[in-house]
């Protein structure tokens, strides 16, 4: 079963068994404008919950993402290299950034839900 | 967006869905739907920025033009009524206070247009330095409304409503006279690289002009821009900013505005100029290529090898060139053409080197 979870900082992860989907949200490109370049992480990096992950720049800033889980990275999304915008164009789908391989699935209980999400903003 | 000060366009630029910033002090439209189309649209044909924003303040007297001639560096008392002078304006210490637009009416009355968030500084040292001249100092930032008009198709647009025929005007001229019925100063001046218009008006008129000239748009596949297009495409023009490319601390000469600097009259900050002459200068504001990926901002350090030979002090994606551009400050003897340097993006040193400037010329008119 997928669960989608949300960050205050912007971020979603949708989770399916020990796999982690990692973007930022539609508000967050939104907010960004015209995203222009993703730095994407190394596959294989380890990062944990909280630690910058990548970075994501749009023509006015560069901001970093936080990674809303602990893992290792397992896959990027290379579209991003040659695309950025699409970022812009579906965030939350097609616009996902990296996918990790969970190492403590009780994270996940820290991080907001969907609609506790929309009523931060 | 506590205290912050708001155009008499405010709501207009709100009910356009324009997405609102603070910048120095102004809550003002970074982009109305997307900062790429904004720029794109500016370049190819025509786009509107409100910069009421920016300050106004008059010199008026007997002394006027000998005032404003010891106030800045370039020189208005070599230019005739109706034209207009750009001119840094120094400290005692030959740092840039402000980069500003002198507009010459006559021997006894210039304008001076100022950046926005310095017009409290530069209004009191302004009037501090008026001490000894015959000259009434007033800031009227407060009730004047400006409209840039910029884009190849900039002058066919505005012409439509013009009272003035702009044809007359050539770049970095002014006149007076009526535009959609009323009463404007009009230049032709902008800071995106591109021909086009400064608007000068009543701020009470601010309204129905930029209403009209939102009618007029579409007809011109024109758009209202925000202050992210005109910040990527002054930078493509290598037109600097105030707060980012010039400080308080950095010299023209360092800033490459030996052009703005009249070194044969007096002006504030001349003995400094002229030691620097003498020894060189230390350090100058040159473009840089990445050669790797990575996008430069303002702030990121540049290196060569271990050592820290500078700080980039503007950067973006170009949305012409579609690459990364940069201004850098860099010292001596790195500023060189072709120097390779290294500037620092979140931790990891990335190639660059240093390129002739401006990275893109528009449709704007050549300096005098």
């Amino acid at each position: 079963m997928k669960m989608k979870k949300f960050t205050k900082t912007h971020e979603w992860v949708e989770v399916e068994g020990k796999n982690a989907t990692i973007g930022i949200t539609a508000h967050a490109a939104e907010e960004l404008g015209d995203v222009t370049f993703v730095e994407l992480p190394e596959e294989g990096k380890e990062v944990k919950k909280g630690e910058a992950l990548c970075a994501v720049e749009s023509v006015k800033s560069a901001s970093d993402v936080y990674s809303p889980v602990s893992g290792k990275v397992i896959e990027v999304n290379t579209e991003l290299d040659a695309s950025p915008e699409i970022i812009n164009e579906d965030a939350e789908g097609k616009g996902w950034i990296v996918k990790l391989e969970l190492s403590d699935e009780s994270e996940l209980d820290d991080l907001l839900t969907e609609e506790e999400y929309k009523n931060s903003l | 967006m506590e205290n912050l000060k708001r155009t008499p366009l405010f709501e207009e630029h709100v009910r356009l869905g324009a997405k609102m910033v603070p910048f120095g002090g102004w809550e003002m439209p970074v982009w109305y739907t997307s900062l790429k189309d904004e720029h794109h649209t500016v370049r190819n044909n025509v786009g509107i920025f409100d910069v009421s924003h920016m300050g106004e303040i008059d010199i008026k007297g007997k002394d006027a033009l000998k005032f404003v001639n010891y106030l800045i560096t370039n020189n208005v008392e070599k230019i005739k009524p109706e034209e207009i002078v750009y001119s840094p304006m120094l400290n005692e210490n030959g740092g840039i206070i402000d980069d500003l637009l002198a507009y010459k009416y006559s021997d006894e009355h210039v304008l001076l247009v100022v950046n926005a968030s310095n017009i409290e500084k530069d209004y009191n040292w302004i009037v501090k330095q008026a001490e000894n001249f015959d000259v009434e100092v007033k800031n009227i930032s407060d009730i004047t409304a400006q409209i840039a008009i910029q884009g190849p198709k900039a002058e066919e647009m505005l012409q439509e409503i013009s009272g003035v025929d702009l044809k007359k005007i050539s770049y970095y001229n002014f006149t007076e006279g009526r535009i959609n019925g009323i009463y404007c100063l009009v230049s032709r001046t902008g800071y995106t690289g591109e021909d086009g218009f400064e608007i000068y008006f009543d701020k009470e008129a601010a309204l129905p002009m930029w209403r009209k000239l939102i009618e007029l748009l579409p007809k011109y596949d024109g758009k209202p821009a925000g202050l992210g297009a005109r910040d990527t495409l002054r930078l493509e023009a290598t037109y600097l900013l105030y707060g980012n490319d010039m400080t308080d601390d950095i010299t023209p000469f360092e800033a490459g505005l030996k052009w703005a600097v009249d070194m044969e009259k007096d002006f504030i900050g001349k003995e400094i100029l002229l030691k620097e002459k003498e020894t060189g200068i230390r350090r100058r504001l040159k473009g840089i290529e990445m050669l790797e990926r990575g996008i430069p901002r303002h702030g990121y350090k540049v290196f060569v090898g271990n050592e820290e030979v500078g700080f980039i002090t503007s950067g973006t994606v170009s949305p012409t060139l579609d690459k990364p551009i940069a201004l850098a400050m860099l010292n001596k003897p790195y500023y060189k053409k072709d120097t390779e340097v290294e500037v620092e993006i979140r931790g990891k040193r990335v190639k660059a080197k240093v390129i002739k400037t401006p990275f893109y010329r528009g449709s704007v008119k050549t300096r005098k």
